[in-house]
């Protein structure tokens, strides 16, 4: 079981109020699945996000990544994880503004301690995978809102993660690049990654093979497409 | 390995950001500038001129005891000055007799008259009446000193300055010409050798005649200096303290009263010259250290600024991985860059400003190796300390707030 999550809840302090953003997800994910994660506004499915991207700890309940329990890690420990099993896809892109586009793919590289010719090796054999060979000396502001996404693509990939985790990476481009966006998607997950999408369209969800509903911090429902 | 390809990374980085707002990056850096500048310019000035002082100072000899009514440093009150005794013949042939160490001792007395030959003259040329005995390094360039015979007979003879014999003979030769000195004829006997100038005054204008000429010609009612030459410096202490017994003995001092006369030496000017410039350097030190205060927190300022100005950066970097300390050092490297940067500038607007200075004053100016290092040291020192708090409290953003911020 490649992810695997066991009674897991988050909750907020807001001042004297409690936010119970999670409350008891139970959820396993195998390894080459792609699923989708829905629900309306509030319904906990960034903070669900965030959690299995690490980026955050849970207040109670286990997560359990390849075999390895990452519910208790610290700071570093999860920064490194981050940096090897997971690849990060950004609504907004969250490129480096100033670096180019190799740059900005070599950067987990980078914090993985890679040398610098090896970098630049795997960085440009990535970008020409999603179709930017032609484009890597070019900083974001030089390239299209597609192309800016497969660059972030790219970076999230680089580092052979365990999970590439989608978050509405679509919702900032138009129909038609989105759907570019969406075949690439696609290509990555017959090439055997794991894809975790995060949306709240209806159309986009689709794509995937599993789809499961959050209301109000729990699963509503987690079914086959 | 891979801190040097952070290291150049931010360095790349902290430089981009300062080329990119060229204002921001002055103001940031002024302070650091101006006190680098400031400790740098004065360094290269106090060292320039202790060599050159140095130098001085060692042609005069350091085995020379001068043996005068008051001190070189006058730091007592005037009116127990006043009331000290001449120094007189009585003393020096007391030192003859009983001054154990081996040392040549020369009285001497001085007075300013003009000197003429046929239609040429000099104003106010220093005359000194001395003997025969040797206490300085400077010997006839033509003819000769004065001799014992000379100062026992009292003969109207004298030795003259470069400058004097330059001035007065145009064309003939001084030996043997007959001057006038004050008024009296005097023959010339020698010419001195050229000496230059010590801090601006010119060494050559002088004419030595016999004490005992001086005595009865300009009256005997003016103090003498001693001068007391060791033969081996190493003794010089012990001559001291032997004259100090002997003079005491002679002028009646009471024991436990303080002297009532100097034992000079040049090493008192140089004590006195290291403390003024020690306390240059204190002050110097003092500018510095507080334009490095202000330059830091402008730092400071700025580097807080910047990380809030890439918050979403950071957040960025630490959702792809980036540890606390890989940020930490990120922003730390950046601080070092742009103060190292301050630092260089300081040291070169430093030494060039000594370098006018040098150029249009008589003070010298040297480049000390030393006071690079410090100038780089303190610079990336102040950049360390100052950066550490806004570096950590990069380090400590929250990724997923970070990833947030507009």
């Amino acid at each position: 079981m490649l992810i695997d999550i066991n009674n897991l809840i988050k909750e907020y302090h807001m001042g004297l109020e409690v936010v119970h953003a999670l409350n008891g997800i139970d959820l396993e994910i195998r390894k080459g699945e792609y699923v989708a994660i829905m629900g309306p506004s509030g319904s906990g499915k960034s903070t669900l996000m965030n959690i299995l991207g690490c980026l955050d700890t849970p207040t109670a309940g286990d997560y359990s990544l390849n075999d390895t329990n990452v519910s208790t890690m610290d700071d570093n420990e999860m920064a490194g994880i981050r940096n090897r099993e997971i690849g990060f896809v950004f609504q907004t892109f969250n490129l480096l503004p100033r670096a180019t586009a190799l740059h900005n793919v070599e950067l987990p590289l980078i914090y993985s301690g890679k040398s610098a010719s090896e970098r630049k090796e795997t960085a440009a054999k990535t970008l020409e995978d999603v179709g930017l060979g032609d484009r890597m000396n070019h900083q974001p502001n030089e390239l299209s809102g597609g192309q800016r996404q497969r660059v972030a693509i790219a970076r999230a990939l680089v580092n052979k993660p365990s999970i590439i985790l989608a978050d509405e990476p679509t919702g900032n481009l138009d129909t038609r690049t989105g759907d570019e966006i969406m075949e690439i998607f696609e290509k990555l997950h017959e090439e055997g990654n794991t894809i975790i999408l995060v949306t709240h369209e209806e159309y986009i969800a689709e794509h995937s093979d599993r789809i499961i509903r959050l209301r109000d911090g729990r699963i509503e429902r987690d079914e086959a497409d | 390995m891979r801190i040097f390809i952070e290291l150049w990374e931010a360095i790349k980085i902290a430089w981009g950001a300062l080329v990119k707002n060229k204002l921001r990056a002055f103001l940031t850096l002024l302070g650091i500038i101006v006190g680098v500048t400031t400790v740098i310019g004065i360094v290269s000035i106090t060292e320039g001129l202790d060599k050159a002082f140095g130098e001085e100072i060692s042609a005069l000899g350091s085995n020379v005891l001068y043996v005068q009514k008051f001190p070189w440093a006058q730091q007592m009150d005037w009116d127990k000055l006043r009331n000290r005794d001449d120094i007189t013949m009585e003393e020096v042939e007391a030192l003859e007799e009983y001054l154990t160490i081996p040392a040549a001792i020369s009285p001497s007395t001085q007075t300013r008259r003009t000197v003429k030959y046929k239609s040429e003259f000099l104003e106010d040329v220093s005359i000194s009446g001395t003997n025969e005995v040797k206490t300085s390094d400077v010997f006839p360039e033509y003819g000769r000193d004065l001799t014992a015979m000379d100062v026992h007979h009292r003969r109207l003879v004298c030795v003259v300055g470069w400058d004097v014999a330059e001035t007065l003979f145009k064309k003939e030769d001084p030996i043997g010409k007959r001057i006038k000195v004050g008024g009296y004829k005097f023959r010339i006997v020698g010419v001195l050798e050229k000496q230059g100038d010590v801090f601006g005054q010119s060494l050559d204008q002088e004419v030595r005649i016999p004490i005992g000429v001086f005595y009865k010609l300009f009256g005997s009612s003016r103090s003498l200096t001693i001068t007391v030459k060791v033969d081996n410096p190493e003794l010089i202490d012990q001559a001291r303290d032997q004259i100090r017994g002997i003079l005491r003995r002679v002028r009646k001092v009471a024991p436990g009263a303080e002297d009532d006369f100097s034992v000079n030496q040049m090493d008192m000017i140089m004590d006195l010259y290291n403390s003024l410039t020690s306390t240059l350097y204190a002050a110097a030190i003092g500018v510095g250290a507080i334009s490095l205060l202000v330059g830091g927190i402008g730092i400071m300022n700025i580097m807080l600024v910047s990380v809030t100005e890439r918050t979403r950066e950071i957040g960025i970097r630490k959702a792809i991985g980036a540890k606390r300390r890989d940020i930490m050092w990120q922003f730390l490297v950046e601080s070092i860059v742009i103060s190292a940067i301050g630092g260089l500038i300081g040291i070169g607007l430093g030494f060039g400003i000594g370098k006018i200075i040098s150029s249009i004053s008589p003070l010298p100016t040297t480049i000390t190796g030393w006071s690079i290092f410090l100038g780089i040291g303190f610079s990336s020192g102040v950049g360390i300390f100052f950066g550490l708090y806004p570096a950590s409290k990069a380090a400590r953003l929250n990724p997923i707030e970070s990833l947030r911020y507009e």
